[in-house]
């Protein structure tokens, strides 16, 4: 179809699937007026049941659980995904690698950004850390905590050492890391099954709301998921950067 | 004896991770036998579920968190016969998968492994779940893995378009799901489908028929229904033959379970009133995709391709199965799942051979070729009639028993669909064994001109004996499409399970006090099956003069056919609309779930 | 402060631009982009539902746990749903790279591996 005739057909259709959706939506009570019960529940069980005071965690990692590790898994199936897709293929030979797009020259990177750069690993990893284990207490957790340490050693690119940051990067540990931090948060769950429990349910013990231990398992669960996290981004940063920036000749010319 | 439930899901998903540890330092072969083992583990799990369950529905909650005052706090597994049936199916298929890549790929790391046990792990959570936000996450990883896997050939131009046209669909489908879930918690403040269904009760109203749209749409584009069954044929001609099985065996049956255990729990007390308005949509739909999917079926010449409209047509019957919202036809639903599944897979699995063996998959380069794969031909041909309906195979029984039901409900034009769209898929077929096979029509053109898709290798050399480990499980295959028709007891088991499936009260009852109701019940007569084997057998008769008349029509009609011109415009409109181009597939979408909502709404409303 | 029906129309509105930009688009970076617009619209649509008017965010670290807050629940499903967002869009854009190596162009009208 021309973009002419796909433009009207969608637009003529688009129309009428907008109004019908709008008409479904003003079927709902306005947004303010209802909660639900479940939600009330949750909200008052998750200090007194699992000393959790931030409960989006407590959902995220104990209520809705199985439902974490499934999502963990779909990051963990994109990562192996991603890298499959980008894997060399038979008939290219990787080169040497640049540092910049192809028909421009870089500029030579000045101290200034080098040193903020570099300077910031070291807060950012600490801020990263900070988030992943106080996830219980406040907003955070693995995700959150995860995607920030991913970014610790993308400074160093940043700082403009593709070079130095692709021997930094040991492809073998961050796959290990990443494939570790996916079965971490499984074999907490089994530890559950072992113990003759539905699986996933606590069996650590609580410590007292508002400190770092804190919710049983739900601590050794968010570390898991940003261990697993923080090694699929980097894995997924670095392999795009690979694709741009490493030049891929065919075979023999 | 550790619980059961979790197994098939935690299993794959933690031999996946290690798995990926594991590849970093060994080599394939070291990979291999583990994954095999775990498939082959899921699949004994599955079916002990399956024999449990029929003693009653088995509710786990993960967790630990049981329900509260009534108010499901957890997620759950919610096992029934038919859930845990899917769920076995879709095991056996991995299984049948991983011992055919073994020769198949002859250079490949640990990622394809990696990636169809995590796809494994994803259906079996899917067909377990009682929960529908589970359902939504089991979904994107099913589909997520499958996106990976289509586009495995990167070193093509038509496997990266053909992943993408499915990737964009499949996840504005799923888009849509999420949606109609967010409208139905709106509504209902539940995420647990017991609980949802329970809520909603009797009540209709507007937002429960959007709800329901966009739930139904988004698992119905999955399932490849007409007009969102675009991505199916660009994604089979493209992915490699071990991942085809998978799509055309289960992944897109796993679509139509999902939108028929949403229906039953959820809607069908708040429909019950609306029935026939519902049967009427769902009949239009199914009728729409038997005709285009056979259609399109009989004009490629890419035997992928062919596979997958042949798909297409019998979720058709599928759909029409579904539609008729009674237990007789639900069972020729799931009758039709099992045998088509079977059979499909077999025919995937002879093309991997005959694209293996003869580098091609073109029934116009193949011509006469075949001669030498004499195994292969004869479980092409017999994969192909089965297809148009031959008994004793489970397709046979399948579309009998949904034929029974829409004469039962006065509607017996519609065993004339069910013949049409079976008899162009296998007609098919069979036109292409004889084809490349035998010869036949050596010197025919095409009738209408086929798809153009550019086909690459899957694998590199072209033996001389093709392995067993590629035969044996097509032929394993036949024999359980087969067995699966022929069995008066698997026939028994699946008339209880459905009307299990169908039972909505006991399932509420199950999950939120903890009752357990056991309506598992073996019928005392069985409908009459083989009486009406004369009806599979004109269906096949039909077949053969569809192929003869294609094949030989200009020694038989010298001055062209009759209407053949009209016909020829006609189809090559069709052909027209499956432009490879993303846009154009999302715009037909669109106007899809815009006319399925607004019938539902005005019929309804 | 009264929302009325204000979020949900703007999920629907962002779930029709979503997909017109889909539809039209003549780059495939452009069209995956307009793929995250559209699941923002289902992140507006279950907060909306999620909100309580006067209620404060579902953490008690500082507060009595009786407080009335919003519903955590969606919270999490729209956390959720962020992450399987960003890592469908990865394997999309991995695809569309791909795509560009091997057609060399990301115009889907000149994509011409599969016709018919």
């Amino acid at each position: 179809m021309s973009l002419r005739t796909r433009t009207r057909l969608f637009l003529a259709a688009g129309m009428g699937l907008l109004a019908f959706f709008i008409y479904g939506l003003l079927g709902l009570p306005p947004v303010g007026q209802q909660i639900s019960g479940y939600a009330t529940k949750l909200n008052s069980l998750t200090v007194p049941a699992r000393h959790i005071t931030d409960t989006v965690t407590a959902v995220n990692f104990d209520f809705r659980g199985f439902d974490t590790m499934g999502e963990e898994y779909i990051l963990f199936t994109s990562v192996m995904g991603v890298l499959l897709l980008f894997r060399t293929q038979r008939d290219e030979v990787e080169e040497a690698p640049r540092n910049h797009a192809p028909g421009r020259q870089a500029p030579p990177s000045s101290d200034a950004v080098r040193v903020c750069a570099l300077s910031l690993m070291a807060p950012t990893l600490l801020f990263g850390i900070y988030t992943v284990t106080h996830g219980q207490i406040n907003p955070g957790g693995g995700f959150q905590g995860g995607v920030i340490l991913a970014t610790v050693l993308l400074f160093v690119f940043l700082a403009g050492d593709y070079e130095i940051f692709r021997k930094m990067d040991a492809h073998r540990a961050v796959e290990l890391a990443e494939s570790a931090g996916a079965a971490g948060f499984v074999l907490v769950g089994l530890a559950a099954i072992i113990l003759n429990k539905p699986f996933l349910e606590n069996v650590l013990p609580l410590a007292p709301a508002g400190t770092v231990l804190s919710g049983g398992t739900v601590p050794l669960i968010s570390l898991s998921v940003g261990i697993e996290v923080g090694a699929g981004i980097l894995l997924l940063s670095t392999a795009f950067l690979e694709e741009a920036l490493v030049l891929k000749s065919k075979k023999g010319g | 004896m550790p619980p059961l439930p979790p197994l098939p899901v935690v299993v794959p998903l933690l031999m996946a991770a290690v798995l990926v540890a594991l590849g970093l330092f060994f080599e394939r072969r070291v990979i291999e036998i583990p994954a095999i083992v775990t498939a082959l583990g899921v699949t004994a799990i599955c079916l002990i579920l399956v024999v449990r369950s029929s003693h009653g529905l088995i509710v786990y909650w993960f967790g630990g968190w049981a329900p509260i005052d009534h108010i499901a706090l957890g997620i759950s597994f919610v096992i029934d016969p038919i859930g845990a049936g899917m769920a076995t199916l879709c095991s056996l298929l991995v299984v049948a998968a991983f011992i055919f890549s073994l020769k198949y790929f002859d250079a490949v790391g640990s990622l394809f492994h990696v990636l169809m046990l995590v796809f494994l792990g994803a259906m079996c959570g899917f067909s377990l779940t009682g929960d529908a936000f589970n359902l939504f996450v089991f979904f994107e990883l099913m589909s997520a893995a499958a996106f990976a896997l289509c586009g495995y050939k990167t070193e093509a131009r038509a496997p990266v378009q053909g992943a993408l046209n499915f990737a964009v669909t499949n996840t504005v489908g799923a888009f849509m799901v999420l949606t109609g879930i967010a409208l139905l918690y709106g509504r209902t403040g539940a995420l647990n489908l017991a609980q949802i269904g329970q809520a909603l009760g009797s009540q209709m109203d507007r937002t429960v028929i959007v709800a329901f749209t966009l739930v139904t749409a988004g698992f119905l584009i999955k399932a490849a229904a007409v007009p969102f069954h675009f991505w199916l044929a660009d994604a089979h001609a493209v992915a490699p033959t071990p991942v085809c099985v998978l799509f055309s065996g289960v992944m897109v049956e796993l679509g139509l379970y999902a939108v028929a255990r949403i229906y039953w729990v959820v809607f069908s007390s708040a429909f019950s009133s609306h029935a026939s308005a519902l049967r009427s949509v769902f009949m239009g739909l199914g009728i729409l995709t038997c005709l285009v999917g056979g259609t399109m079926c009989y004009v490629q010449t890419h035997v992928k391709r062919m596979l997958a409209f042949s798909t297409v047509s019998h979720v058709g019957v599928m759909i029409l199965g579904f539609g008729l919202l009674t237990p007789l036809a639900l069972g020729g639903m799931a009758m039709e799942v099992v045998g088509h599944g079977m059979v499909k897979s077999a025919l995937f699995f002879c093309s991997g051979i005959v694209l293996h063996r003869l580098g091609d998959v073109d029934e116009m380069r193949l011509r006469g070729l075949g001669s030498r794969l004499t195994g292969t031909g004869v479980v092409f041909a017999l994969g192909g009639l089965a297809l148009a309906g031959l008994p004793p195979f489970g397709t046979f029984v399948g579309d009998l028993l949904i034929e029974q039901s829409a004469r039962g409900m006065g509607l017996a034009w519609l065993r004339w669909i069910i013949i049409v769209a079976a008899v162009l898929s296998g007609a098919a077929i069979v036109r292409f064994v004889a084809r490349a096979f035998w010869g036949w029509g050596y010197y025919e053109k095409e009738a209408v001109k086929g798809a153009k898709i550019e086909t690459g290798q899957e694998t590199e050399k072209s033996h001389f004996r093709s392995p067993m480990v590629m035969v044996g499980p097509a032929a394993i295959l036949i024999a359980l499409g087969i067995a699966a028709g022929v069995s008066r007891q698997f026939l028994a088991a699946i008339e209880a399970s459905v009307n299990v499936f169908q039972n909505r009260q006991a399932y509420i009852a199950a999950v939120l006090s903890g009752a357990h109701i056991n309506s598992f019940q073996l019928p005392a007569a069985q409908p009459r099956v083989f009486g009406y084997a004369f009806v599979g057998l004109f269906a096949v008769a039909l077949a053969f003069v569809l192929v003869v008349l294609t094949l030989f029509r200009s020694q038989l009609f010298e001055s062209g056919v009759p209407g053949g011109s009209v016909v020829r415009h006609g189809v090559e409109c069709l052909q027209r609309c499956h432009s490879g181009h993303v846009g154009d597939y999302v715009t037909w979408l669109v106007i899809g779930v815009t006319i399925f909502g607004g019938a539902l709404l005005i019929l309804m409303g | 402060m009264k929302m009325g029906f204000g979020p949900y129309v703007l999920a629907a509105w962002l779930f029709f631009i979503g997909l017109y930009g889909i539809v039209t688009s003549r780059n495939l970076f452009h069209l995956i982009l307009c793929i995250s617009i559209l699941q923002s619209s289902s992140y507006v649509l279950l907060l909306g539902i999620g909100y309580r008017t006067g209620a404060v965010a579902p953490v008690f670290s500082d507060i009595p746990v009786n407080t009335p807050a919003v519903d955590p629940i969606v919270q999490a499903l729209v956390l959720t749903d962020i992450v399987i967002e960003v890592t469908v869009l990865a394997l999309l854009l991995t695809l569309a790279v791909q795509i560009h190596k091997r057609h060399g162009t990301l115009d889907p009208d000149k994509l011409s591996a599969i016709r018919g």
